[in-house]
């Protein structure tokens, strides 16, 4: 069962690679892997294949890069996976769609079009997209904040997403949620609380195992909220359980304006379940992505207990509209990353390489893309808001039919009486 | 304590007898308080100065730190970022990162870390990003700061302040938008402010770290980028504002409205419009401070007045409008014309359409409104 045993060559490579700080100055005390460094790779153009068929559905052998997965007391997974030229462009599609849908809502609050808070995952794409392709849609996924691109995956609408963001009545949550608050078949939001998912997931992770279903929950949190005591307190129910729990921090480097290794003493986070084994997960290489949560939904379902995923990854902009997000880490930064580590121009150039298609169909799906989102934006903007009503107002605080009497308004003239 | 107890009628007798009480063995503090006037107004003529309440808040802090080795900041993002508001600008460069201190998002974790400094002597002030983000500390704060001094029967103080962005801010939510006055406001041994002006905002900050319990400084994110003036008074270093003292924004003789933090602003408003057309005089009560609460200014007012109404932003169940009626009725009924009323914000989770959210909060409009329909003019 623990990889170091079993798997000399490819597991013991990384330890070396994580402690070069402590060899070059053995006198200084510093433990394994501070600071940024990060030794799986981000490079989301590192997998290679051969043999790539000419028929659209069938599947092809993608041998990933041997710096895709780093593990904790867990074998990696296959570095090999099988997909199709229709799941690669569908996957190219799919990132293509959330980051355009990203930049939508960009342009829509720099108009002032959206209030409040709005927390966007350019550069993330990789990771939203690789689990859903992943997982069924009786899997269940959890997230904080970050949330639109996993709305989309999960099966929510562009229109309805982006008509939550102007808060309209047809959007998502029908203008009550907002940019953090999203919900839909399969997807539990949307929390705006920092941590506070991390245990409800272990409760969808409960009720799979309650219900005897061979499921698993997808609870994602990110650098800066792994330290926040109840992802601990879920982790130990997990174990102690054996709930089909995958948790998975989305390590972006930076938690609000904090480096991680400013906020965690440990930034190796797939070790941080201590008794849960982990694996770390190159976040911008959509096909890594897929293969690890693929990898953890059967060791998960076979009742193996939970595991403690770390995508790697790395987030463009902000932290949310009202941070530039240059303050604390350079434009160099950000533009290297952007200009080689990004996800979808990393899958383009394996989609290039072998052959899957011609750059020009690459380039209608860009355009279908982007007009598809454009259409839904248009839709959405045409939406209406809701009636500022009473009767729309005090709606669903109980299930419907379960109410009190009356909610008290802001005076006792405007309490709201819900009909019988 | 026991004036707070006696009959309306008797209260109102004595009120001219009253002193501050001085906590004990705590003379800094003590002097300050007594020395600073208890009817404060607007900016004298001359030395007056404009002051954001951010800027008031971050003098506060800077000016504390300054006077005081015990006194360092902990919270998320208040050093290197500068605050996630700004608050702290500029504060990890005068006072370096032993004083400001980045805490990791971990709210239960680190304000228990300030509590058990603050046990072991040192005046810690802890930020909330918002109050919001508090729930996940809040035992700490109700079962560990605030329930320590009396469980140790008199031994341990703790001299711990809480402070960050509380109640109504725009767009932004049902989990970011809740106003938490009443509930800390409930917890014996807890002290909770809430200021409105920039004034308000220096004095009761450095207030409440002087002060040696634990207290919760309820702030207003919509408040932070608000002008006021300042008076010379209030820009020096020692300026303090007491606890339990509230401020008559606007003097009256028609109606008393008792309100705290932004929603005071909302009442001088609604106060000017009634005076222009109705020409009724309102007085407007800026509570300041929540625990302990000033049941003689409100008193004295409705002796004055014969008329009440409460403006908040908080839910109205059991909340502050629901405590300042329920003081009126025990100490104030027979004074009183009309049943005293209250705005509330709405028993909604706040809804983040637009339309829907200005529902759920009082507005200057609703207020004039119902102000005027009490006063049936």
């Amino acid at each position: 069962m623990f990889s170091r045993a079993l798997r000399v060559p490819r597991t013991a490579a990384p330890l070396v690679r994580a402690r070069p700080a402590a060899a070059a100055r053995p006198a200084t005390f510093r433990p394994a892997a501070f600071g940024a460094l990060r030794t799986v790779t981000t490079d989301a153009a590192s997998a290679h294949a051969e043999a790539v068929p000419d028929a659209d559905d069938q599947p092809f052998q993608v041998t990933l890069s041997d710096e895709s997965f780093e593990t904790y007391e867990i074998d990696p997974p296959a570095y090999t996976v099988d997909v199709t030229k229709k799941e690669l462009k569908q996957m190219y599609y799919d990132m293509v769609v959330v980051r355009q849908m990203e930049m939508a809502a960009d342009r829509l609050y720099k108009e002032k079009k959206i209030r409040g808070f709005c927390h966007l995952s350019t550069g993330q794409e990789a990771v939203a997209v690789g689990i859903e392709h992943a997982l069924t849609k009786e899997d269940d996924v959890i997230t904080a904040y970050r949330c639109h691109g996993f709305a989309l995956m999960r099966g929510g609408s562009i229109r309805s997403i982006i008509g939550e963001l102007l808060g309209r009545r047809e959007g998502i949550a029908y203008g009550k949620g907002g940019s953090m608050h999203m919900f839909t078949k399969g997807f539990y939001g949307g929390n705006g609380i920092v941590g506070a998912q991390v245990p409800v997931g272990a409760g969808l992770a409960f009720a799979h195992k309650y219900l005897g279903k061979k499921n698993a929950a997808v609870i994602l949190y990110g650098d800066g909220a792994s330290n926040q005591g109840q992802v601990f307190e879920a982790f130990n129910m997990a174990k102690l359980w054996n709930l089909p729990a995958l948790f998975g921090c989305e390590n972006n480097k930076y938690g609000m304006g904090t480096a991680a290794n400013r906020s965690s003493a440990l930034t190796d986070y797939y070790k941080r379940g201590q008794y849960i084994p982990g694996l770390k997960v190159n976040g911008m290489d959509v096909l890594a992505v897929k293969a690890a949560v693929k990898y953890g939904k059967e060791w998960t379902v076979a009742e193996n207990g939970p595991l403690v995923l770390e995508y790697v990854t790395y987030r463009y902009g902000g932290h949310s509209m009202s941070d530039p997000g240059t303050t604390y880490r350079t434009r160099e930064e950000i533009q290297r990353m952007r200009s080689t580590n990004d996800p979808i121009a990393g899958l383009k150039q394996k989609i290039l390489e072998w052959s899957v298609c011609k750059e020009d169909e690459l380039k209608s799906i860009d355009k279908e893309a982007r007009k598809h989102v454009n259409e839904e934006v248009a839709i959405a903007e045409a939406m209406a808001v809701p009636e500022a009503t009473p009767q729309i107002l005090y709606e669903d605080i109980y299930v419907r039919g379960t109410e009190p009497q009356f909610m008290r308004g802001r005076t006792p003239e405007e309490n709201y009486y819900y009909k019988a | 304590m026991s004036r707070f107890l006696r009959p309306a009628a008797r209260l109102a007798a004595t009120a001219s007898a009253r002193s501050a009480v001085a906590p004990r063995a705590l003379p800094r503090f003590a002097s300050a308080t007594l020395s600073v006037s208890q009817r404060r107004t607007f900016a004298d003529a001359k030395g007056g100065k404009e002051y954001t309440v951010r800027e008031a808040l971050n003098e506060a802090m800077a000016e504390e730190l300054e006077q005081n080795d015990k006194v360092f900041l902990l919270g998320e993002e208040v050093a290197q970022y500068n605050g996630a508001y700004k608050i702290t600008k500029g504060l990890l460069d005068r006072f370096g990162d032993k004083r400001v201190i980045d805490t990791p998002i971990t709210e239960s974790g680190f304000t228990g870390l300030a509590v058990g400094a603050a046990l072991a002597g040192l005046a810690p002030v802890c930020e909330f990003m918002t109050f919001n983000f508090a729930m996940q500390a809040i035992d700490q704060i109700v079962n560990s700061a605030a329930k320590t001094l009396y469980m140790s029967g008199g031994i341990q103080p703790c001299n711990v302040t809480f402070r960050g962005p509380n109640g109504f801010a725009s767009g932004v939510g049902a989990q970011h938008s809740q106003d938490y006055s009443a509930w800390y406001g409930s917890i014996p041994g807890l002290k909770v402010v809430a200021p409105w002006s920039a004034e308000d905002a220096k004095g009761l900050l450095k207030a409440a770290i002087r002060d040696p319990n634990p207290v919760c400084v309820l702030e207003n994110e919509l408040m932070y980028g608000v002008s006021f003036p300042m008076s010379e008074a209030a820009q020096k270093d020692d300026f303090v504002l007491p606890f339990g003292k509230a401020k008559i924004e606007r003097q009256g003789k028609d109606l008393t409205m008792v309100s705290l933090s932004r929603t005071v602003g909302q009442c001088m408003v609604a106060a000017e419009a009634l005076k222009k057309k109705y020409g009724v005089e309102v007085e407007v009560i800026n509570l300041r401070s929540v625990k302990p609460l000033d049941v003689e200014s409100i008193v004295k007012s409705v002796k004055k007045t014969g008329h009440l109404i409460s403006v908040e932003s908080g839910f109205p169940f059991a909340g502050m409008g629901a405590e300042i009626l329920a003081l009126t009725m025990e100490y104030a009924f027979d004074y009183l014309h009309a049943p005293a009323q209250r705005i509330t914000g709405a028993e909604v989770p706040t809804p983040y359409a637009q339309g829907l959210e200005q529902m759920s909060f009082p507005t200057e409009a609703l207020i004039e409104q119902y102000a005027a329909k009490l006063l049936r003019v």
